[in-house]
C-alpha cells in the first residue's frame, strides 16, 4: 500500500468515529445512527469486496447473505421474546455474540452450495446464477408467514452484547465499528497472504494458475464463502440497528446497492467499502432530503466514477490502484 | 523407467486434430529437446501433458502413473512445472507474490531462485509488468521452480530475447541440468539447444518423426524437419 493510500485509509477510519463522537457531544443522536448505518453497510461491502475486489467475482446475490444474517437476528430474537423454541428444541436467543455466530455460520453453509454451483460459470452467467439464488431466498422469505412474510419482522428490544449497553446509540456504534475494524484487518491479511496472491492470479488467468498446481475453483470457493460470512455478519447488525428485518434486505436492489458501494469506493482497495458507504449514505441523506428522486443523482455520480475515476473515491484520494 | 512418457497421443481443438500420434519420453535427470517447425504440435503436446488440451487417445504417464484424465492443477501438483510460451507472469502481482503464490515445499525456496537469477532479487517488490522481457522470463522460470517440480517444462523460453539475456537463460538451464533437474525444452535455436540435450524428439504434422541422441540428428535430417 502506498503511503498516500495508507494516509487516506487512516483518515477515513478516524473520520467516522470522530463524527459519531461529535454527534454524541452535540446530542444529535440521529447522526450517531447515520454513522452506524455507514459502518454496517461498509462491513457488508468489505465482505463483497473479498469476492468482487480481490477475486473479480461479480456476485449479484450478496443480498441473500445480508438478508440471511438479518433474519438470523430477527428469528432468534423473536423466538426468545415469545419464549418459543426453534426447530430441534433449540431456544431462541437475544445474545448478540450467539446471533452473530449463527448468522456467520448460516451464511457460510448457504454460500457453500451456491458457490459450488455458480463458480462453475463465469462472467454474465455467474452474475445471473448468483441473482437467481438470491431471488429464491427472497421469495421464500416473502411466502413464509411464520416470520412476517412480506411485512417483515420487528425486533422489540435490541439484542444484548456482554459489557455493552447496545440500546445506547453510541455504544452500539462503537461495537459495530470494532467489528468493521476486525473485518478490515481480515481483508488486509487476506490480501497480503499467499492466498490473496493466488486469488489475484486466478482473476487474471485461471488456466495459468491451474498449470502451476493451484485449483482456481477451490481458491474462488473459499473467497466466496468468506465473503458471504462477512456480509452475513453485517446483515445481523443491520437488523439490530433498525430493529427490523424484511424481505427487502434480501432483494436484488440490495445486491445492487452493495455492488455500488464497492465500485463507488474503489474495488479491491482496503478502505474502498468504507469510502463507498460514507458517500452513499451522505447522498441518501443530503439529496434524499431535497428530492425523492435522489437515486437519479446517485446514478450520475456512478457514471462519473465509472468513466472518470475508475479507482472510485479511494482512487481519487490515494492514486492508482495496484497493477492489473 | 521414464519420468514422463507419452505413447501415441492424439488431441483435438474442437473438430480439428492437432496431434496425430505423439510419443516421447523423459528420463529422471534428463534434458530432452522437443523440436519441430511452427505449427507442428509442440505447444499442443505440452498442453496435452498438463491436461489443458486433454489427450483423446494414447497414454500419458508421469512417474508411472496415468495422468491423462486428471484436471490440470492435479497434474501440476504431481510435480510438473510449466514455463509457458511468451513469459506469462501474473502482471497484477509483485515478483515476490508471483514466486510465493504457487510455491510448494522443497529445496527451491525464494532464496535459491534469487540465487539463480540475482536480477529478480533486486526487484522483489516490483509488479511483474514493470520488468523487462528477459526478467519476466526469469520470473516465469523461477515461479515454476518454486513449485519444486520433478519435471520442468520450458516452452520457447528464449524466444524474442536479447542475445545477452538468452545466454543468461541458457546458463541457468545448464546449471539446473548439472543439479540433476529433469527438463523438457522446446526451442528453435539448435546451436544452443543440442549441446544441452540428452535426447531429441522431432514433431511433424502432429506426430513424432524422429527420436534419438542429438548427434544422430544429422544436418540432412535437420534440414528436412527443422529447416525453413
Amino acid at each position: 500500500m502506498s503511503p498516500r493510500e495508507k494516509a487516506a485509509t487512516l483518515a477515513l477510519l478516524a473520520l467516522l468515529p470522530a463524527a459519531a463522537l461529535a454527534a454524541l457531544l452535540l446530542g444529535e443522536t440521529f447522526y450517531i445512527t447515520l454513522a452506524t448505518r455507514i459502518a454496517v453497510l461498509a462491513l457488508a461491502a468489505v465482505g463483497l469486496n473479498i469476492a468482487l475486489g480481490l477475486g473479480g467475482l461479480v456476485s449479484f446475490g450478496h443480498a441473500a447473505f445480508f438478508g440471511l444474517g438479518g433474519y438470523a437476528a430477527g428469528v432468534l430474537a423473536t423466538n426468545a421474546f415469545n419464549a418459543e423454541p426453534l426447530a430441534f428444541g433449540l431456544a431462541g436467543t437475544t445474545s448478540m455474540p450467539a446471533i452473530s455466530l449463527v448468522a456467520v455460520l448460516l451464511c457460510g453453509l448457504v454460500a457453500l452450495p451456491i458457490g459450488l454451483v455458480s463458480l462453475r460459470t463465469s462472467g454474465v452467467y455467474f452474475i445471473m446464477i448468483t441473482l437467481a439464488f438470491a431471488q429464491m431466498i427472497y421469495y421464500f422469505a416473502i411466502s413464509w408467514p411464520a416470520y412476517g412474510g412480506e411485512d417483515g419482522l420487528s425486533i422489540y428490544v435490541r439484542n444484548a452484547f456482554p459489557g455493552v449497553e447496545t440500546a445506547k446509540p453510541f455504544s452500539f456504534f462503537v461495537l459495530v465499528f470494532a467489528l468493521l475494524l476486525a473485518a478490515l484487518a481480515l481483508f488486509h491479511r487476506l490480501q497480503a497472504s499467499r492466498f490473496g496472491a493466488a486469488l489475484e492470479a486466478s482473476r487474471q488467468n485461471p488456466v495459468r494458475l491451474a498449470a502451476l498446481g493451484i485449483s482456481p475453483f477451490s481458491i474462488r470457493l473459499v473467497a466466496f464463502v468468506l465473503s458471504a460470512m462477512v456480509t452475513g455478519l453485517a446483515g445481523a447488525l443491520f437488523a439490530d440497528l433498525n430493529r427490523f428485518v424484511s424481505p427487502s434486505m434480501l432483494s436484488w436492489h440490495m445486491s445492487g446497492e452493495l455492488i455500488v458501494l464497492v465500485i463507488l469506493g474503489g474495488k479491491g482497495r482496503l478502505a474502498g467499502p468504507l469510502a463507498g458507504a460514507a458517500l452513499y449514505v451522505a447522498f441518501e441523506h443530503v439529496l434524499g432530503g431535497l428530492t425523492e428522486r435522489w437515486q437519479f443523482f446517485l446514478g450520475l455520480v456512478l457514471l462519473a466514477v465509472v468513466f472518470l475515476a475508475r479507482g472510485g473515491l479511494i482512487g481519487l484520494l490515494a492514486g492508482r490502484p495496484r497493477h492489473g | 523407467m521414464s519420468l514422463l512418457a507419452l505413447e501415441d497421443v492424439t488431441a483435438f481443438y474442437g473438430a480439428s486434430q492437432a496431434l496425430h500420434g505423439v510419443s516421447l519420453a523423459v528420463g529422471e535427470g534428463e534434458v530432452v529437446a522437443l523440436m519441430g517447425r511452427n505449427g507442428m504440435g509442440k505447444t499442443t503436446t505440452i498442453r496435452a501433458i498438463l491436461g489443458l488440451t486433454p489427450a483423446r487417445t494414447g497414454r500419458i504417464t508421469f512417474a508411472g502413473r496415468p495422468i491423462a484424465a486428471l484436471p490440470p492443477h492435479r497434474i501440476a501438483r504431481l510435480g510438473i512445472g510449466l514455463v509457458p510460451e511468451g513469459r506469462r507472469c501474473f502482471s497484477n502481482l509483485t515478483v515476490a507474490e508471483n514466486l510465493a503464490a504457487s510455491a510448494r515445499k522443497g529445496e527451491w525456496t525464494m532464496a535459491r531462485v534469487v540465487d539463480l537469477f540475482p536480477r529478480l532479487g533486486e526487484r522483489l517488490g516490483q509488479y511483474a509488468d514493470t520488468l523487462s522481457g528477459g526478467e519476466q522470463q526469469m520470473l516465469a522460470i523461477g515461479r515454476a521452480l518454486a513449485t519444486n517440480p520433478r519435471l520442468l517444462i520450458l516452452d520457447e523460453a528464449t524466444e524474442g530475447l536479447a542475445p545477452v539475456i538468452r545466454q543468461d537463460i541458457w546458463a541457468a538451464i545448464r546449471r539446473l541440468k548439472a543439479g540433476g533437474q529433469s527438463i523438457l525444452v522446446v526451442d528453435k535455436t539448435l546451436a544452443e539447444l543440442l549441446p544441452v540435450a540428452d535426447r531429441c524428439f522431432v514433431l511433424e504434422k502432429g506426430a513424432t518423426v524422429f527420436a534419438g541422441r542429438p548427434g544422430e540428428l544429422t544436418p540432412a535430417l535437420q534440414d528436412r524437419y527443422l529447416g525453413v
